[in-house]
């Protein structure tokens, strides 16, 4: 089992290395950057969905976050890009822990509003503050520099995201299996004969849920930096929604899973662009689809199968 | 003073009888099969939507509503047949997903058949306001507290008072006992979806004439909703009621005496304080744990 996670570990490499020589232009360059920022975000809530078996409905907002505080420290504040990046990073982990701890305290599907709840009232505040975040419109966001190098290319960019996708499949190949992970899994599976087992609940989910938030906000500043600009519709609800599914779709627990699921989802809005006026739907049947006929995803679902037929 | 106090408590209430249709469409959804239905919002969207679309092709009032009401309630029934009852059991965030996937195709048909106009719809019986001290009343108001009024009555005389209702709450209680004493459960998941998806258009239709309509209007409307039926305790059909009266009152004031730009931030603010001091909500029961 750990030798094939790793040999998976070894195909994301080599596609990820190869794959820029494959693409014909900065339109599909960009693509590849996009799959890779969401694939990151996706490990980070399929963390927390997949093990510590909570749903955020508002990961959208921390993004939100990462972004807005890459946008405004440095533009209005003078702060340099990395230290913003980091405030944001923090001010993430603060909310998410203050709104966690008492909720996990209960038990049921609480996080999923208490995290709609907070995602909404984010994307509320950047829409109104006009004056700091360009309200509907936007705002752009300074380059990325640290000391001499700006990152201006969009292969430098896409060799950032690459590395910081493998480092973090990696991350979490070794987070679940270590005694962290090992008591998330325990988590999953029976509440209370973990706790009997010694495993504190309430602090291994509220630790995933922060870290799958830093995750989200660091994301967010690299996604504004990259892109240039920022718009509310990054900490859209709809947004939200977009990267649960990515988890679900690709398989909840499984690493491998996310990868697939961020692909997939991030290629299908533009495969079905060609279908004016009809993607929305397409979509949704899509995920009705996908949900109905493999409600455990694709990744465990077709692994399940292969295992079987061989 | 007064006159403005009860101004706002006016339309707080109006739209908070929305919200209670809506909160109690998640509720029967929620009590039948644990599935939190967020396409909830989009059959308020529905309500609306086709009222408009039948009134302007010339139907008589009454019937517009009529049909206005049961084509969501079947949509709604067609969507637990293709979508919910063949996945029975499995987990909760793949059952959500479902209904989002739900919500994006009904939104996106309506998108296409009837454009991304805004779309308004006459007043039932007229607009010349009542002045109550100081402060007017719409008679659409009226027209909505009335009926959200009457279907609450119904609905608890349906749930305490005939077979039908008391073999949907025993099922909602235990589903295996229930259908140990004959009861069959998987038409209750059937009912809930037709009556939760034709409260919610009744909503969407009544709520019409003071708020318009758009293809999109069924999102927000719809959190809100299960942001009422949270505060009131999910599950509880009273809670729902007064949870939904409380969302649209405490929207109200706020936009009123706080900030109007942010109106539709202040019901989800109210998730935080339920959450953390009342977590079942105010009128939801105590669970215990099993291992």
């Amino acid at each position: 089992m750990k030798k094939n996670a790793y040999l998976g570990l070894f195909v994301v490499i080599l596609i990820l290395a190869v794959l820029p020589k494959f693409l014909p232009n900065n339109f599909y360059l960009d693509l590849a950057i996009r799959m890779c920022i969401n694939a990151v975000i996706v490990l980070g809530l399929n963390l927390l969905i997949g093990f510590a078996g909570q749903i955020s409905l508002g990961h959208a907002g921390f993004i939100g976050i990462g972004a807005y505080a890459s946008a405004i420290l440095p533009t209005h504040f003078g702060w340099h890009p990395v230290l913003a990046m980091a405030a944001a990073a923090l001010l993430t982990a603060f909310i998410a822990a203050i709104v966690a701890k008492p909720i996990f305290k209960l038990k049921g599907h609480y996080l999923a509003m208490a995290t709609l709840g907070l995602g909404i009232i984010i994307n509320i505040i950047v829409r109104n503050e006009a004056s700091l975040t360009g309200g509907p419109d936007g705002m752009p966001v300074p380059a990325l520099s640290i000391g001499q190098f700006e990152f201006d290319s969009e292969k430098q960019w896409y060799w950032l995201f690459a590395v910081l996708l493998v480092f973090s499949t990696w991350a979490s190949l070794n987070l679940i299996d270590s005694p962290f992970g090992r008591a998330l899994r325990a988590l999953h599976g029976s509440e209370i004969a973990a706790q009997v087992a010694g495993v504190n609940i309430i602090r291994y989910k509220v630790s995933i849920f922060v870290i799958s938030a830093v995750f989200a906000s660091i994301m967010g500043s690299l996604t504004a930096h990259y892109v240039g600009f920022v718009t509310p519709n990054i900490a859209d609800f709809f947004h939200s929604i977009e990267l649960v599914t990515m988890v679900v779709i690709g398989g909840m627990a499984s690493i491998y899973g996310s990868l697939l699921g961020a692909v997939l989802l991030t290629a299908l809005p533009q495969a079905l662009s060609s279908f004016e006026g009809w993607e929305t739907v397409i979509f949704g049947c899509v995920l009705m689809g996908c949900m109905i006929f493999m409600p455990r995803g694709l990744v465990p679902t077709l692994a399940n199968r292969f295992n079987k037929g061989a | 003073m007064l006159a403005q106090f009860l101004q706002f408590l006016f339309s707080g209430l109006t739209v908070g009888a929305t919200y209670a249709l809506a909160a109690l469409g998640f509720t029967l959804i929620y009590n039948a099969s644990h599935v939190i239905n967020f396409a909830q919002g989009e059959f308020i969207m529905l309500g609306g939507m086709l009222s408009v679309y039948f009134t302007t092709l010339g139907l008589p009032l009454p019937v517009a509503l009529a049909l206005a009401t049961l084509i969501p309630a079947l949509v709604g029934v067609t969507l637990e047949k293709i979508a919910i009852e063949p996945v029975k059991g499995a987990e909760t965030v793949t059952l959500i997903i479902i209904t989002i996937g739900a919500s994006l195709v009904i939104r996106g048909l309506v998108q296409i058949w009837l454009g991304k106009g805004t779309f308004s719809l006459a007043p039932f019986s007229g607009d010349t306001p009542i002045h109550i001290s100081g402060a007017t009343l719409m008679p659409q108001s009226i027209w909505v507290m009335g009926i959200t009024l009457c279907i609450v009555a119904l609905l608890w005389y349906f749930f305490n008072c005939t077979r039908h209702g008391k073999a949907m709450l025993a099922t909602s209680f235990n589903p295996v006992a229930a259908q140990l004493v004959g009861i069959n459960t998987s038409s209750v998941l059937f009912i809930s979806f037709a009556m939760s998806a034709g409260l919610g258009a009744i909503g969407g239709i009544l709520i019409t004439p003071i708020t318009l309509t758009s293809y999109d209007v069924g999102i927000m409307l719809g959190l809100k909703g299960f942001v009422a039926a949270v505060v009131g305790g999910l599950g509880n059909g009273l809670g729902a009621v007064v949870g939904g009266l409380m969302v649209g009152i405490f929207e109200a004031m706020g936009a009123g005496y706080i900030s109007s730009a942010y109106k539709d931030a202040i019901p989800f603010v109210l998730i935080f304080p339920t959450l953390f001091f009342m977590p079942r909500g105010l009128f939801g029961g105590k669970s215990t744990d099993r291992v």
